[in-house]
């Protein structure tokens, strides 16, 4: 019993993993922030009606969103060096999620009814007034659970920064795996850390989405 | 540039092995999340406690945590004691992604179930159908349809997924990406090939997928078939009849 788990161990791993997932929540909070103002960004720049605009950032999110965020993230870590890590893993996070928020606020954009857009025309509203006032408020209503979702799903995400050197959760637990050859307790704890974080959460987005629904 | 392209090509037959190793995870991967999305997914509808309990358990179990903390718990802590089962690196990158993405797709065939109207099962009740056959040959056919274009989404998240496995020593297409780097010590090169390598190889999948989605709408009578989608002249549809 001794050998399979160790609780002098898992309390030794614990305070890193404390640590990390501190640097886990910063990561998700950050990179969602991003996310959330680039992806409206984006779902707004792609409804132009100027295809020389459309086309390529089209083409931008499409290529984002079907590669691989872990190739992203090294990549982009060995292109700007003089960044850290961490500012660097924020910014990709953003981004790639930036491109999967843009689907949902196209979504919620589509949903509000043709009636406001006409009713905004009637009252001689200039365009970004429009936006402003009429539709970006009841489209964001729309995309709340979908941002929640997305929030978790990167909170998921965030051990991708490991392989950048950022010392999250993760890498918090390898590390020390590493060192004192006990993998058990550090990996299993990580594990059940991000459960316990994600779980409640993924309940209270899905009440939200009751609610609004 | 030449230099480069020269290596690229010198390189072809590993960037070979890991587009293959790369295919092995992706439909490894899939065929096992499918497997263990209906399981499960069938489960958490279940009406006995005993199958419906567990199978939101796992369910939740694999969506909540990490794909990435799955795949290094299947490696490293593993062929520890007490458990003394070493994998190979490669079943353990398709059962990990099974795993994951089998959680987050048994939650796609819940759903996909649950919105085929009641009157459908009303009908099948109705005929004396009898469970199997109900699901079968009534229900299944028409959740299907609903289950692809998330399927799809998910398909693509799991070849997403895959690139963690040149981190459990296996040697795929983001290996492959490592190699040319050093093979040509140009960063943005070898990661604009190994991007669009993946890019490719996930529209292909996206191509695949409409395919088959075509042909399971067409098949509960929802839009053309995938021969008329396929078909170089347009299908005549009774629009284009009227003005000629």
């Amino acid at each position: 019993m001794n050998d399979f788990w160790s609780w002098d161990h898992a309390a030794a791993v614990f305070p890193d993993l404390i640590k990390g997932l501190g640097i886990t929540v910063l990561a998700t909070v950050v990179g969602m922030i991003i996310a959330a103002v680039l992806g409206l960004v984006v779902a707004i720049v792609r409804r132009s009606r100027v295809r020389t605009v459309t086309m390529p950032v089209g083409f931008l999110v499409e290529f984002i969103r079907s590669t691989p965020l872990l190739v992203q993230l090294v990549f982009a870590n060995l292109m700007f060096t003089q960044f850290p890590s961490l500012a660097v893993g924020c910014v990709v996070l953003g981004i790639h999620y930036a491109t999967y928020m843009s689907e949902v606020y196209r979504a919620g954009i589509d949903a509000v009814p043709g009636g406001q857009w006409e009713a905004a025309v009637a009252l001689d509203l200039p365009r970004s007034r429009t936006w402003r006032a009429v539709i970006l408020p009841q489209a964001i209503r729309n995309t709340l659970p979908g941002l929640g979702n997305y929030a978790i799903s990167m909170f998921k995400e965030t051990p991708f920064l490991a392989f950048i050197y950022v010392v999250e959760m993760y890498a918090a637990a390898q590390a020390y795996g590493g060192a004192n050859f006990r993998y058990i307790e550090a990996i299993t704890l990580a594990g059940l850390l991000f459960l316990l974080v994600s779980y409640p959460t993924s309940l209270l987005v899905r009440r939200m989405e009751n609610r609004l629904a | 540039m030449s230099d480069n392209v020269q290596k690229l090509v010198d390189l072809l037959p590993q960037l070979g092995e890991g587009i293959l190793v790369t295919l092995q995870l992706t439909i490894a991967g899939a065929v096992l999340a499918l497997i263990i999305a209906f399981i499960l997914g069938l489960g958490s509808r279940a009406r006995t406690r005993w199958a419906r309990v567990p199978s939101r358990v796992v369910v939740e179990f694999f969506r909540g945590t990490s794909l990435v903390v799955q795949i290094f718990w299947l490696y490293y802590v593993l062929p520890l004691p007490p458990f003394y089962v070493e994998l190979d690196p490669l079943a353990c990158g398709i059962i990990a992604l099974g795993l994951n993405y089998g959680a987050y797709a048994a939650e796609v065939v819940r759903g996909s179930i649950n919105s085929v109207p009641t009157g459908q099962w009303e009908a099948a009740t109705a005929l004396d159908l009898g469970g199997v056959h109900r699901l079968r040959r009534v229900i299944l056919p028409q959740a299907w349809p609903l289950m692809m274009p998330m399927f799809t989404n998910l398909l693509i998240q799991l070849v997403k997924g895959s690139a963690l496995a040149a981190y459990i020593t296996l040697h795929d297409i983001n290996f492959f990406i490592g190699e040319l780097r050093k093979g040509t010590t140009d960063t943005v090169f070898a990661y604009t090939v190994g991007l669009l390598l993946y890019f490719v190889f996930a529209y292909a999948l996206t191509l695949l997928m409409n395919a088959l989605e075509a042909r399971a709408k067409h098949k509960v009578g929802q839009g053309p078939s995938l021969r008329e989608v396929l078909r170089l002249t347009p299908a005549r549809t009774a629009g284009t009849e009227v003005r000629s």
